[in-house]
């Protein structure tokens, strides 16, 4: 299994748009919202994609997904392509349909993946919730249960856009801990978006910055943390002021 | 409500009563004619006739508008192109569809529920595109991702976003097409409740136009209560 994931994976995910500008709509003029974003990305590299808002973060996920294809340049994600799965800002679970559900209907019908899910639940929190109906969640409940459908696929690419953003603290810090929890034992290529720049040197391995305006990265930094400073508030500061000071 | 439906009985009884005119009877009168109408077979021959005619065109315009508004909901061209035609159907006069269906297809049942569909199909067809319009692009962008694929998506995603729209238009349908069904009995049918209430008009026999239509709204209520708004609370269940 690992060695077929190795081979699948192996590739590295290139992305490079020239620019992608969002066409005039009445009164507002176009507007340009990447320019010149290039970057590739390893295998198994969870790479935090940050800047304020509007600077294009949400757009620049969905070019790499496919879901926008109105833009100059290339994405090239090579064999992971058949195997992506997003989260996004809201956790757009149908309503209509069970937690189970929900997650299930990620597999197509017969997979194998599909003996999975209770593991799956179990591993989210959320067995006991399995056949409520998402609105009766709250929305860390509800959010878990998207990284649940996220990771059922075992994606080689995992997108995520600020899908930890309105929750009460501990709620976020438990999320996230749930994320690393998942990336370990079902490791995986990550592009993460956020404005939060504690989560993303908590999480991250790299960080690329975009920035307002140029709409193009302006910073493309490792971050060296162990996996116990992680955890420790002092070393994320620190770590945090070194890259976000440049 | 049972009582106020009493109430007015009641009240229908004292006027009547007190009116001694022969057009109009009292309650019990009618239920006389009911009664009569049920024994000697012609009531159920009769609505039974009807029904069979209000069941076909209610499914057939639910399925051909619906097919029509999620067209014109989802393709931009396609509404701009065919609203004129939809706003022009909206408008033709049930009569005039009626009397058109029975010169060009002949006397037939196939021409009595064209007509009736015809006059309903603009109506679902709107409803539906106000639903399809509304459509989550979130949802559809999920069901990308996740490769749900056409059936999928039909069935998980499009399909119960439509379901409050669907139910508002059933329910609508229904009451207008069981009206036509039979005014296009009335015109050019020998059977079902609109033929007998047309001969019934013939004679000027108050009793039984209001026995047939007591009947028959009983039964469009029976169906609204006993099935369509168990199955509403049936489709709703998720909902917080």
């Amino acid at each position: 299994m690992a060695a077929v994931k190795d081979a699948n994976g192996a590739a590295p995910i290139r992305v490079s748009v020239r620019s992608k500008v969002f066409p005039a709509v009445g009164d507002r003029e176009a507007q340009l919202v990447l320019k010149d974003v290039s970057f590739e990305v390893a295998p198994r590299s969870f790479v935090v994609v940050t800047g304020p808002s509007g600077c294009g973060k949400s757009t620049l996920l969905n070019i790499i997904a496919g879901l926008d294809r109105d833009y100059q340049g290339s994405v090239d994600l090579g064999p992971a392509k058949d195997r992506l799965a997003f989260i996004f800002q809201t956790p757009r679970l149908l309503p209509w349909r069970t937690v189970y559900e929900n997650i299930a209907l990620a597999l197509p019908d017969g997979d194998p993946r599909h003996a999975k899910i209770p593991a799956m639940l179990e591993d989210v929190g959320l067995s006991q919730a399995k056949n409520a109906y998402p609105e009766r969640l709250s929305l860390g409940m509800q959010r878990r249960a998207a990284l649940a459908r996220g990771f059922i696929l075992e994606p080689e690419i995992l997108l995520m856009d600020e899908p930890f953003v309105s929750l009460d603290d501990p709620t976020a810090v438990s999320l996230r801990s749930l994320l690393t929890d998942l990336w370990h034992s079902h490791p995986t290529t990550v592009i993460f978006v956020t404005h939060d720049r504690a989560e993303a040197i908590q999480l991250g391995t790299r960080i690329l910055r975009l920035a307002p305006g140029k709409a193009s990265v302006v910073q493309d930094v490792t971050i060296n943390l162990t996996e116990a400073q992680r955890h420790d508030r002092a070393a994320v500061l620190a770590e945090q002021n070194r890259i976000f000071a440049a | 409500m049972a009582g106020s439906l009493l109430a007015l009985a009641v009240l229908w009884q004292l006027i009547a009563v007190y009116a001694q005119n022969k057009y109009l009877p009292t309650p019990l009168t009618v239920f006389d004619v009911l009664w009569r109408e049920g024994a000697n077979g012609d009531l159920w021959k009769h609505t039974s006739a009807t029904l069979a005619r209000v069941a076909v065109a209610f499914v057939v315009s639910m399925f051909i508008g619906t097919v029509i508004g999620l067209v014109l909901g989802r393709y931009h061209t396609a509404d701009k192109f065919f609203d004129a035609w939809l706003i022009l159907f909206l408008n033709l006069p049930a009569l005039v569809t009626i009397t058109l269906c029975y010169i060009w297809f002949g006397l037939t049942d196939a021409a009595a529920i064209t007509a009736v569909a015809l006059n309903k199909i603009p109506n679902v067809a709107v409803n539906m595109r106000e639903g399809a319009r509304s459509l989550s692009k979130d949802f559809d962008e999920m069901a990308q991702v996740y490769k749900f694929g056409w059936w999928k998506t039909l069935r998980h995603v499009t399909l119960p976003q439509l379901t409050p729209f669907f139910a508002a238009a059933a329910r609508s349908g229904l009451a207008l097409v069981w009206k036509i069904v039979l005014v296009v009995e009335a015109f050019g049918r020998s059977s079902g409740v609109g033929y007998r209430l047309s001969i019934a008009f013939q004679e000027f026999d108050v009793s039984t136009i209001l026995a047939y239509a007591l009947a028959f709204i009983l039964i469009v209520q029976i169906i609204e209560f006993a099935v369509l708004q168990p199955l509403q609370s049936r489709v709703n269940t998720w909902r917080r």
